[in-house]
């Protein structure tokens, strides 16, 4: 695809178009390996110009969100999204955490590769997994998986502090920049080993673990508040199976919650 | 111009094609996840029937230049090979994205296309012999094929020595010379280009570098590969799996799947073992001292060791040793292990012999290598604990990515045969990841009462207890009924861990959810239903497919129902992704390519060509297409059916395909000189009556034999086969005389029908076993080889 037709491609953007955008968009995807098609578009989407583009994107994003929300409440045991969640969803621009060739496919409602083997999780389930992480201005939030740098940017516009481990090099050195440059002060990043947590930074609010990990690391749970929530998402790429959620109940003693984020019954009504 | 057709070069061409098809099965069980057999035999039938169609249309333009283009066609072979594997390997084909992004499909359509080509190749170059050397078809053809059964057996021979990389450059080399033998064998001049394709012959063998494979970068070990301060320490090939130990000494690999959230011990340094990039288990340092290994006692599969006191035990699947250890830590009296790659055994007793403590030297515990099922089926002993390993990784398993694998250790039968070898107060344990909404825990629970029903036992409910964790489910299964004493330690065991009660006789509602909440006790239902007489009434309802496995239809890990497909596939926006094992999507899908592709490749270009004006009759094109099905769906469920026996897909898709081939080919020669016009029906009844026999013999005869060495099974495993091939080899040659005799105008098309029918026969054959069951696709094959043989008498 030549220049001038991947300007008319851009060209189809135009602000306030709502659900044909989205399509488009969708269909924009299919032409992600186009790298250098990508990169273009990145350049040309992501000038100030054609900011609304994207803000109409995600705000689609959104009503897809909390519509999903709602169909799985009595599932996640939340009737609605926090509105601190929502909004902090609604503030952060996805798709300058996704590789320039999918910048295009940010706003979709689905899991996007980002590189060595990791994914960024689909939106929903990030909603998902921040609520039901309870997490409040002033608390301090522990992340082991920082990946593209996308959830520990929401957790930032809520929380007072986030602290985030990533063991992949390359990835967390991107993320740690891209989220400096985005000017999330109150986000520390760090690569390495995430086993032993932040010790200097502890205790936790609520701690994240989207790194896979056969078991929950003893450490991490000594660095979790008594009344915190640890939450880790489990399955392969592409595929959360279920959530988990772990309480620690002030007397030290540990809950946890399997949470199906979807609203499936497995067996049938009955006769 | 020579008289005398290349039989060296033919046959050696044969070697490449087999050894090629047999390579890739191994090739794309490393890169992807799952062996892809049907896939590979598709386009293999794709390529040769493409070939034909080719033949027919250019044969007059060709025919001047015959030698030439035989030569050619070998050297393109050579270079096709590798070369389309490569650049197979460049589509970035994720299964996992399947769902996800349609585009995932053109991928797949891409790297089916691609594997077609060298057989396109190799199917020109055997085709144009049959066609310029016709009255020496039958000698030809000898070459052909005692060609195909050496490069298909001998692959795995060749596997055993080197990797599967350098074997596809040695295909590439054996394809050069077969092109330099050509030039001699078909007196070409100049002379120099056998010189020449010598040399290149030469050169491809030693001094091109072996392809790099690259795996998924979703697969397992891709994944530890990227993690700071990962490195590979081993690397062992055979033809069972690419064995890799993966070492990280800045973020130490610390695999105790589902530890309890109450230990607060980790566990000490290990390595990462992988089979084909999936694992990882864990080869964990010992030093003697059993005090930093307590975290094997904080996981599900920990319970056995609370209720039975130094037991003597057995487990299969022993790998790099974990079990064996946790078996060690408790204080077991004796350990027999059962492990079926050599390649781990050595590891552990000589590379890795001093970091795993010298664990299979330990006095008490014997090491095995053998299959696991006909280890337990020739074996006189009695196991106070049978533990089967927990080898698939949690991942690969929760993404369905063995939906359509066929495994024999999970099969009602299997369980029979372990719970035959329990002492009397002994127990069964097994342990399976956690999947939500329960699956494979209910499944395996499914299972389980089945086999106990059928080995006579009246009480199963008062022999089972199930507990789980938040990441484990561990299922016992007691040779006798489970004490009050032993009810209270289990209760004990998951108090203190933080595990919940799933099933243990006369347990109450309300025992479970306790400590990971659920949002329904699944499991608990789950077991109870699956022991009231409403079981089958449960297993129908349940969304998931629960069916317990047996030997006829082994696909423990499917789980797809179309009922649930469209509910499924609506919620994948809203979470639902992971409850869709994409396996199943992905047959549906490389049937529609395969269909499409044959209809395009093979069919299109005939009825676009002169050939449109001899059109077969109805009776002559059912003819061939039947008997394209009905050889496919045989082939395929003896595949599936004999890994069984042969303990490994790659060995079953070897032998069998040999085994087919070979005997289909004395049977056609045979047919050839027999003059009897009647000789179809009499194959065919042949073919019913052998196929009737072996569904009732075969699983009582594998038992019995499922112990013997691998050499012995691999010729008892042909000669059982040769006597359905020999007669599956009749109706082809036996309708093409026929035609011949009739009408030879027509005969292009039978060829292209034939080959369409085997394009989709072997992907739709593998649906139909999954489906149906083995019996049924081998009884289904006699059925159209029926209907065939009414067609016959209707040719004239």
């Amino acid at each position: 695809m030549g220049f001038q037709e991947a300007v008319e491609v851009i060209g189809i953007y135009s602000p306030g178009q709502g659900r044909e955008i989205y399509a488009t968009i969708y269909w924009e995807k299919n032409l992600k390996r186009h790298f250098a098609l990508g990169a273009l578009l990145t350049f040309a989407l992501t000038l100030p110009s054609h900011g609304d583009e994207f803000n109409a994107a995600r705000s689609m994003m959104m009503e897809e969100v909390l519509a999903d929300t709602a169909a799985t409440s009595s599932y996640s045991g939340r009737t609605a999204l926090d509105p601190r969640v929502a909004a902090a969803m609604s503030k952060v621009e996805r798709h300058r955490f996704v590789p320039g060739a999918l910048a295009a496919s940010a706003y979709l409602n689905r899991p996007l590769p980002i590189g060595y083997g990791q994914t960024i999780s689909q939106p929903f389930i990030v909603a998902l997994m921040t609520d039901l992480m309870h997490v409040k201005a002033g608390d301090r939030v522990l992340e082991i998986g920082t990946g593209s740098g996308y959830q520990a940017a929401i957790l930032a516009e809520i929380a007072n502090s986030v602290y985030s481990i990533e063991i992949i090099e390359p990835l967390g050195k991107q993320a740690g920049e891209r989220l400096e440059s985005l000017g999330y002060r109150n986000v520390k990043t760090r690569v390495g080993d995430g086993y032993y947590g932040w010790p200097e930074a502890s205790p936790f609010d609520a701690i994240i673990v989207t790194a896979a990990a056969s078991h929950v690391p003893p450490p991490l749970l000594k660095q979790l508040k008594p009344g915190g929530r640890m939450v880790i998402p489990l399955g392969a790429q592409f595929m959360t199976q279920y959530l988990m959620l772990v309480e620690k109940q002030p007397d030290g003693s540990v809950t946890t919650r399997q949470i199906l984020p979807v609203r499936f019954v497995p067996l049938t009504g009955g006769h | 111009m020579p008289s005398r057709p290349p039989f060296i070069a033919i046959g050696l061409l044969s070697v490449c094609v087999l050894a090629y098809e047999v390579l890739l099965t191994r090739l794309f069980s490393i890169t992807l996840w799952h062996h892809f057999a049907y896939l590979i035999i598709s386009a293999a039938m794709l390529g040769y029937g493409a070939s034909g169609t080719a033949l027919t249309l250019l044969k007059e333009n060709i025919a001047a230049n015959f030698g030439r283009i035989y030569v050619i066609s070998a050297a393109v072979l050579a270079v096709l090979m590798p070369l389309a594997f490569m650049l197979a390997q460049q589509i970035q084909f994720n299964p996992l994205e399947l769902l996800w992004d349609k585009s995932q499909l053109y991928g797949l359509f891409a790297v089916y296309l691609l594997m077609m080509l060298p057989f396109f190749c190799a199917g020109l170059g055997v085709g144009l012999v049959f066609a310029h050397f016709g009255k020496q078809a039958s000698r030809i053809y000898a070459c052909d094929i005692l060609g195909a059964g050496t490069g298909s057996l001998g692959i795995i021979a060749v596997l055993f020595l080197v990797p599967p990389q350098q074997a596809l450059t040695a295909l590439s080399a054996t394809a050069l010379l077969a092109a330099a033998i050509a030039v001699v064998e078909l007196k070409m001049q100049p002379k120099r280009l056998m010189e020449f394709f010598l040399a290149m012959a030469a050169l491809a063998a030693v001094a091109i570098p072996d392809m790099p494979l690259r795996p998924s970068p979703y697969k397992d070990l891709s994944q530890t590969l990227n993690i700071a301060g990962a490195h590979v320490v081993e690397e062992l090939n055979s033809p069972l799996g690419q064995i890799t130990v993966v070492e990280n000494n800045r973020v130490p690999l610390r695999h105790a799947p589902g530890m309890s959230l109450n230990a607060t011990s980790e566990p000490p340094p290990q390595l990462g073992v992988f089979v084909d990039g999936d694992g990882p288990a864990a080869l964990t340092r010992f030093d003697g001292r059993f005090e930093a290994l307590a975290y094997l006692d904080q996981l599900t599969s920990a319970l056995p060791y609370h209720l039975v006191k130094q037991p003597r035990v057995l487990v299969l699947g022993a790998g790099a040793g974990s079990d064996v250890l946790q078996a060690l830590y408790h204080g077991s009296a004796a350990v027999d292990a059962v492990e079926l790659d050599r390649n781990v055994i050595d590891l552990m007793r000589h590379r890795f012999r001093d970091y795993a403590g010298n664990l299979y030297g330990q006095r008490g515990v014997h090491v095995y290598k053998a299959e696991a099922r006909g280890f337990v089926n020739a074996s006189d002993e009695r196991y106070g604990l049978i533990q089967l390993a927990l080898l698939d990784s949690f991942g690969t398993a929760s993404a369905g990515l063995y939906g359509l694998s066929e495994n024999y250790l999970y099969t009602v039968e299997a369980l029979q045969t372990y719970l035959g070898h329990l002492a009397p107060d002994g127990m069964l344990t097994i342990t399976r990841w956690l999947s939500l909404p329960p699956r494979d825990a209910l499944k395996l629970f499914a299972t389980v009462v089945a086999a106990l029903e059928r080995n006579g036992v009246t009480d199963p409910a008062a022999r089972l207890v199930m507990i789980r964790g938040w990441k484990t489910v561990t299922l016992l299964v007691k040779n006798s009924a489970f004490t009050a004493g032993e009810i209270a330690a289990t209760k004990e065991f998951c108090r203190s861990r933080f595990f919940d009660l799933a099933y243990y006789p006369g347990m109450l509602a309300g025992e479970e959810n306790r400590y990971n909440l659920l949002q329904q006790p699944y499991f608990y239902d789950g077991a109870v239903a699956l022991l009231s007489p409403q079981r089958q009434d449960f297993i129908d309802r349940y969304k998931f497919y629960i069916e317990p496995a047996t030997d006829d239809r082994p696909h423990f890990f499917r789980f797809f129902k179309w009922d649930s497909a469209a509910e499924l596939f609506a919620l994948r926006e809203q979470g639902g992704m992971p409850l869709l094992d994409w396996g199943y999507p992905l047959l549906v899908a490389t049937l529609a390519q395969s269909l499409a592709a044959s209809v395009a490749l093979i069919l299109a270009p005939l009825a676009w060509s002169r050939c449109r004006r001899t059109l077969p009759s109805a009776s002559v094109a059912l003819y061939f297409l039947a008997i394209g099905f009905a050889f496919m769906f045989m082939e395929i469920a003896f595949i599936q059916k004999f890994v069984l026996l042969l303990a490994h897909p790659l060995y079953a898709v070897a032998v069998v395909l040999c085994a087919f081939l070979i005997f289909a080919a004395v049977g056609s020669w045979l047919a050839g000189h027999w003059q009897r016009a009647d000789k179809v029906t009499l194959a065919v009844i042949a073919i019913g009556m052998l196929s009737l026999l072996y569904i009732v013999m075969l699983p009582s005869l594998f038992q019995a034999l499922m112990h013997w060495p691998d050499a012995a099974k691999i010729l008892f495993s042909v000669g059982l086969i040769a006597p359905l091939a020999m007669c599956m080899g009749v109706p082809f040659p036996a309708g093409m005389m026929r035609l011949a005799a009739a009408n030879g105008q027509t005969i292009p098309w039978a060829w292209a029908l034939n080959g369409f029918a085997s394009v989709i026969g072997a992907v739709l054959a593998t649906l139909l076993a999954v489906h149906l069951g083995f019996a049924a696709v081998i009884l289904l094959a006699v059925l159209i080889y029926a209907i065939a043989c009414a067609a016959l008498g209707r040719f004239s």
